[in-house]
């Protein structure tokens, strides 16, 4: 079946307890948010970690993304929280 | 001449410096920011500094390209830390050098401004009773960056 690898950082990898896993998608793509709901449907501490924490960032084969930016087969997805480098 | 290292081992801040200097005789100036961990009066021990090992790389060389095209360069480097630092620990390098001052200057305003909010680092807070929390980015942040746009 078709997959995307995905990686969690910071607070979400800690919150979560995991840093990466793999998710079905759409042979053809689909949007971030359209993964983003079908993962969440599966499991509810994502998507518990999804309601309380505000402005979450993706990213697609490591470039920042947006959530209506297509994810294709193979491809790495990331999610992370604001970033507080420097 | 683009210098890009993400590591936890301190710098040499001599060194550095001396290497932008030595790129050419057409260096005239050289502008040098260095941020450390800053002690709060708050119990803090020590940072520890997550990244996204690939995604980082790619963005702080992008944002040296980006600075050494914007502000005509002549070198420039970015040295950031991953790992665990306590207060006063030198986290992140960033210098620039140019024919003149007013380039070296901005490329290096620019340089942290977009990093600390562009680059995949995310700081978690160490205090003396144990206690860790994660840093919250801030507006302030994203508005100095914005500057630059």
């Amino acid at each position: 079946m078709a997959s995307v690898t995905i990686l969690y950082f910071a607070s979400l990898r800690e919150q979560l307890g995991r840093e990466r896993e793999t998710a079905a998608v759409a042979a053809e793509g689909e949007s971030v948010t359209s993964l983003l709901s079908a993962l969440r449907a599966q499991d509810s501490a994502l998507n518990a970690l999804f309601e309380r924490t505000p402005r979450i960032r993706v990213a697609i084969n490591q470039a920042l993304a947006s959530f209506q930016d297509t994810v294709r087969p193979g491809d790495e997805l990331a999610f992370f929280p604001p970033m507080t480098g420097g | 001449m683009i210098r890009v290292l993400v590591q936890t081992d301190a710098f040499d801040l001599g060194g550095e410096m001396a290497r932008l200097s030595h790129i050419s005789d057409s260096v005239g100036g050289i502008s040098v920011f260095m941020g450390q961990v800053r002690g709060q009066g708050d119990g803090l021990e020590s940072l520890t500094l997550e990244h996204y090992p690939g995604m980082t790389e790619k963005v702080l060389i992008g944002l040296a390209e980006e600075a050494t095209a914007r502000f005509s360069l002549l070198g420039c480097t970015v040295i950031h830390r991953v790992g665990t630092m306590r207060v006063g620990e030198p986290i992140v390098f960033v210098g620039t050098a140019s024919g003149h001052r007013a380039e070296a200057l901005q490329a290096t305003a620019f340089l942290i401004d977009r990093l600390k909010t562009g680059a995949p680092f995310w700081k978690c807070e160490r205090f003396t009773d144990g206690r860790t929390t994660w840093v919250e980015a801030r507006e302030a942040d994203d508005d100095a960056a914005a500057l630059w746009d």
